[in-house]
């Protein structure tokens, strides 16, 4: 399972899943033990002649009664204890780590921009709509905002978090094992929060520097005259006013799209990165994910297939 | 019996019809249409398709910070580019000024964006810069964006 | 003629008219002069001026229970919708709107509402007078409830329905992302319904402390009414924290203030506070009486009264105090700190205990009780094996690390309908069967009545059971569609199919309640043998509820009343009276007068919805309408003629008094 909480593939999603299944022993047992006391008692009260009010015969009731309050209190303080204690143990509240590895996530509506800060500048890149880890690691994702609030959830790893306007959230994820992880946004944030996701991709630490350094590259440039022909149309059209590709854009609205031909989807996961999908979005994205902020685009059919062309060599 | 029908009647008929009056201030184009997307810079008519849509300026807020509008006016205060907000309108302020301002650029440094971003756009943003001196309804401006103000509540 | 003086409580002789001494007389003349002096007025305007309790809890029910309805179809749009991956039913603008509105129907416009309906019909029955303490107020309360819907869904229909949740999160609902009036017409509903709210909880609390029976001492009250004073003081001190909140709101989108704008001092998650301040609280208020319900069916279905009853009452109590502590469980995933989270998980586990107290107590009445199962058994009983679970899994979402995961998660909407449905429906459908021989006079069909039990409780599950595994495999919430691979298609379709099921289920309780309205066999004044004060009078019970306000001898009280029980003679019925008593042991304390036929109210509710719904238009409504409303409360207030006469004819009689005897 790709997103589910109960298939943990980090430290944290690891030690809130023994958790939960702690938690779910003591609770499912409570509810049998419950039920059945009112199935017995109905069963019993059926063949009641008549009903006991004295108090006498009342007095040993109290006493059950009571017996079962306690038990409810021990039990709710035993679980209570298991929970602050994961929650210490999960980071959940934010500890510095002196290895961490930092990313900043920033949420748009309606897609995420992930930055890879550095101390040099030029070896700090931008992406989108995806985040590389590498195994036994711990990262930092340092959360913000661009407009409203949104929630960065990666179940597979840890719980979620909010990102809100004003504010730097931050969430610690390690992961224990090479994987694609896919994450939604998990606060209502308008007319596509349905269709906000991105993918965390575990990896080996040498797997993960390879990307990196690539990353870090500026972008390819054109080598076959489909794809000289298609910057110069990417360079025409209304994309340089909102996307950057390193070397020739700089317009941080949109998506960066140095890379774009290494992601796995487009439109933070709502289609497969094909160069039809591309083609698609490209020429009339609000009919796709009708309120984004993408606009259709006007351009002849030869235009597209060299832009196209030129967007496939951005690798 | 009857009556009761008869209201019930008169009910849904008046519900029908409110709903296809429906509201022209909360109407939303989510997807625009072909027409809608072209890039030109003298568009077949000056009238403001936008007038008095509320969708329309919370779009075209978007599209001034996202197109950098602010960084020559500011947030409507004015830097090197003229003042927005105020009642001084060098080339004119009814829609169609406003449209061919943004579209065919002014002398003095205002770009021009015709043909650069869809026409449905340019409308939106017309509406926007509209609304920043209060020329839209006042029950379709928005009050405030959600960032320090330019002016003060009173002004 | 009833005699001036101090009510005195006289033994009954006998009761049977033409016999015995004064009491079959007395009676026949009294009834007949209270039958006229608390009459129903006929026609538009007879409606429009109703003060009648009565009239006005079941206006209350049954617009509740239209607003229901329209709400189950605005979730069977949004299960359609979700049926299938990638389906196209509805377009997210609509499916937003739709998801907004049936929230903020069922919460504001049916939940709250339909148990306040429920308080205002039984509260003074129950304790034995014969209307709430401020009718006028309480007509009003409708119909400014009532405002508030119709406006809600004008402007649904005219294309302006909030779409940003029924909580309406900024900086979403601010004036940047949130154009047009969609979130003023919510912020402003809000206003609304909590004024209706607020009138509620004044009545509600003043009848049950001042207005009861003679011998109603507290340890008597029903637990009924116990749960509904405990939700009338939450009512007075959670709704405020809404209607600032949406003010608040309204004054960010209106006039450019910055309590939610960050770069100018204020802040997003300060209107998370104040709203869960309120929304916390608010979903016990819509619990607790519920409780009240099962309290009531269980003591008349075991033949006894309820075991433990300190303890109930003190769990009540105790549920309601803590409610205002839990809060910040609405938002452990913003990023607060650490020991504060704590705190509230801390508190979030400790309200089980007494509710979990309350259970306890009423397995063991069922256990030492004789058990008869009817439909309202049924009922209470589907209550217990589905509010169990819900509460189960609140205690999940109690731990912050297990609520990182689930939040804004299915998980959560399982929850919080396993709690809503199953904690407060279930219960409120049993009372509704509990009671409709009392509001019909005649008896629902009992095997109908079972099959529309056991459709709910097979539905329900099928629908939201699956909810808690969708959102453990990350479906999160508010989503109008969700991609093909993900595997979410099944579960969502079997949850569909259940959403069907409850929709036949209520549909069958709603044909019972119709037909047998009609034609059902005649039921009497008793037909449960039942123990509190309202079965004591016929079915439907007078306008006057009582010809002699009753005298109570125990907890239970037509079951602890000896065969020549005492009754207060001595009310006049001329004009209209109830006997205050006193808080805590309930001896005759002085006449109050209450008002009949008053057109005031729908004025008054019409000059505050013009204030209210104007003033999202143009702010200059508000003043106008504040002056409307001025207006109105003059001719409210103003004296009548009788009042001053009264009033100079008791001044005089205190002169007298005064001087020494010459």
């Amino acid at each position: 399972m790709i997103q589910s909480v109960l298939h943990p593939a980090g430290i944290q999603a690891s030690r809130i899943g023994s958790l939960w299944n702690g938690y779910m022993v003591v609770l499912t047992t409570v509810y049998v033990i419950v039920i059945l006391w009112m199935l017995v008692a109905v069963w019993r009260a059926h063949k009641n002649a008549a009903p006991q009010i004295s108090d006498a015969e009342e007095r040993p009731h109290s006493i059950t009664v009571g017996v079962a309050v306690g038990i409810t209190t021990v039990t709710l303080i035993g679980l209570l204890i298991a929970s602050v204690a994961t929650g210490s143990a999960v980071g959940t509240y934010g500890d510095k780590k002196p290895d961490a590895l930092e990313i900043d996530v920033t949420g748009h509506q309606w897609w995420w921009e992930v930055q890879y800060p550095d101390p040099e500048p030029d070896k700090s890149f931008k992406t989108a709509n995806e985040i590389h880890i590498p195994l036994h690691q711990p990262v930092l994702l340092r959360l913000a905002t661009r407009d409203v609030i949104h929630s960065l959830w990666i179940p597979n790893l840890n719980g979620k978090r909010d990102l809100i306007p004003g504010r730097v959230n931050k969430l610690w994820i390690e992961a224990d094992r090479p994987g694609v992880f896919r994450s939604q946004c998990a606060e209502f944030c308008g007319l596509q929060h349905a269709h906000m996701a991105l993918v965390v991709i575990a990896e080996p630490n040498e797997k993960y520097q390879q990307w990196k350094s690539h990353q870090q590259t500026p972008a390819n440039d054109p080598v076959t005259p489909e794809q000289r022909h298609g910057r110069d149309v990417f360079l025409s059209l209304p994309c340089v006013n909102c996307h950057a590709i390193t070397g020739d854009a700089y317009a941080t609205i949109g998506p960066d799209l140095t890379h774009l031909a290494t992601r796995p989807t487009l439109a933070a996961g709502e289609l497969l990165n094909t160069k039809g999908n591309l083609g698609g979005w490209i020429v009339n994205a609000p009919a796709i994910k009708p309120g984004t902020a993408m606009p259709p685009n006007q351009i002849a059919s030869n235009d597209l297939q060299d832009l196209l062309a030129y967007l496939e060599s951005l690798r | 019996m009857e009556c009761r029908v008869s209201r019930l009647l008169l009910l849904s008929a008046l519900l029908s019809a409110l709903s296809a009056l429906g509201c022209h201030r909360e109407t939303r184009n989510l997807t625009a249409s072909a027409a809608e997307a072209q890039r030109t810079v003298r568009p077949a008519s000056l009238k403001n398709p936008y007038e008095g849509n509320a969708w329309a300026i919370s779009q075209g807020q978007q599209l001034f910070e996202q197109y950098n509008c602010s960084g020559c006016h500011a947030h409507g205060g004015g830097a090197i580019g003229p003042p927005l907000m105020d009642d001084e309108w060098i080339y004119g302020s009814s829609p169609a000024n406003i449209y061919e301002s943004i579209s065919e650029g002014r002398p003095n440094g205002m770009p021009s964006w015709g043909g650069h971003i869809p026409d449905y756009q340019i409308w939106q943003l017309v509406t926007y810069v509209r609304s920043m001196s209060n020329l839209e309804p006042q029950n379709v401006t928005p009050a405030r964006a959600e960032e320090m103000q330019a002016k003060k509540a009173e002004e | 003629m009833s005699k001036q003086g101090t009510p005195r409580v006289a033994q009954a002789s006998s009761l049977r008219p033409g016999r015995g001494a004064q009491a079959g007389s007395l009676r026949y003349t009294d009834r007949a002069a209270l039958e006229k002096t608390w009459a129903h007025a006929p026609g538009l305007l007879g409606w429009l001026s109703e003060t009648d309790h009565k009239k006005i809890g079941l206006r209350y029910i049954i617009t509740a229970l239209c607003f229901f309805t329209i709400a189950g179809i605005e979730a069977a749009l949004m299960r359609l919708q979700l049926s299938r991956p990638e389906n196209t039913l509805l377009n997210p603008d609509l499916y937003n709107q739709i998801f907004t509105m049936h929230g903020t129907t069922m919460m504001f416009l049916f939940a709250v509402p339909v148990m306040e309906g429920m308080a205002i019909y039984f509260v003074p029955l129950m304790v034995g007078t014969r209307n709430v303490a401020f009718p006028k107020l309480n007509a009003f309360g409708y119909f400014i409830y009532l405002a508030g819907g119709i406006f809600l869904y004008t402007m649904f229909v005219l294309h302006a329905g909030p779409d940003a949740g029924w909580f309406a999160y900024v900086p979403l609902s601010g004036p940047q992302f949130d154009p047009g009036k969609r979130a003023d017409t919510w912020a402003q509903m809000i206003t609304f319904t909590e004024i209706s709210a607020l009138s509620v909880a004044i009545e509600i609390s003043v009848t049950a402390f001042k207005q009861r029976a003679v011998g109603m001492s507290l340890n008597r009250i029903p637990l009924f009414v116990w749960s509904m004073i405990v939700i009338s003081f939450m009512i007075i001190f959670a709704m405020p924290a809404v209607m600032l909140d949406s003010g608040f709101l309204c004054l960010d989108r209106e006039v450019s203030t910055h309590f939610f704008n960050r770069s100018e001092g204020g802040d997003p998650i300060f209107y998370q506070h104040m709203f869960w301040f309120f929304g916390h609280p608010e979903v016990y208020i819509i619990f607790i009486p519920a409780l009240g319900y099962v309290s009531s069916i269980l003591t008349v279905f075991t033949r006894r009264k309820i075991f433990g009853y300190p303890v109930m009452v003190a769990s009540l109590v105790f549920t309601a105090f803590m409610a205002f502590g839990l809060w910040v469980h609405h938002m452990f995933a913003t990023g607060l700190p650490q020991l504060g989270q704590s705190f509230f998980t801390a508190a979030s586990m400790m309200i089980a205990i007494p509710t979990g107290a309350q259970i306890f107590n009423w397995i063991v009445t069922i256990w030492t009780g004789r058990l008869t199962i009817r439909t309202p058994v049924l009922y209470v009983l589907g209550w217990f094996a589905v509010f169990i679970i819900g509460g189960l899994s609140g205690i999940i979402l109690a731990s912050v690390p297990l609520d990182v995961q689930v939040h804004d998660t299915y998980f959560v909407v399982a929850h919080f309908h396993y709690v809503l449905i199953g904690g407060a429906l279930f219960p409120l459908f049993g009372a509704f069967y509990f009671w409709f021989p009392k509001w019909t006079g005649r008896m629902y069909g009992e095997k109908l009545g079972q099959l529309s039990f056991w459709l709910l409780l097979i539905g329900f599950n099928l629908t939201f059971f699956p909810m808690h595994i969708l959102g453990l495999e990350g479906m999160p919430r508010r989503v109008y569609t969700y991609q093909q691979g993900l595997g979410w298609g099944p579960l969502n379709a079997t949850a569909s199919i259940g959403a069907g099921i409850i929709a036949l289920s209520v549909l069958t309780t709603v044909i019972n309640f119709f037909v047998n309205a009609r034609s059902g066999a005649f039921a009497g004044a008793n037909p449960w043998n039942a123990d509190t004060l309202e079965w004591s009078v016929s079915s439907p019970p007078p306008p006057y509820n009582y010809v002699y306000p009753p005298v109570v001898s125990g907890p239970n009280a037509l079951w602890d009343a000896a065969p020549d029980q005492p009754y207060v003679v001595g009310l006049r019925t001329d004009k209209r009276e109830v006997l205050v008593t006193q808080v805590l042991d309930a001896q005759p304390s002085h006449r109050e007068e209450l008002p009949g036929h008053s057109l005031a109210p729908f004025l008054l509710a019409i000059a505050t919805t013009i204030g209210l719904a104007g003033s999202i238009f143009f702010a200059w409504w508000f003043p106008i309408g504040l002056g409307l409303v001025g207006l109105v409360m003059i001719y409210w207030f103003w004296p009548r003629k009788e009042d001053v006469i009264d009033h100079l004819v008791e001044e005089q009689r205190e002169i007298l008094r005064e001087e020494p005897a010459v």
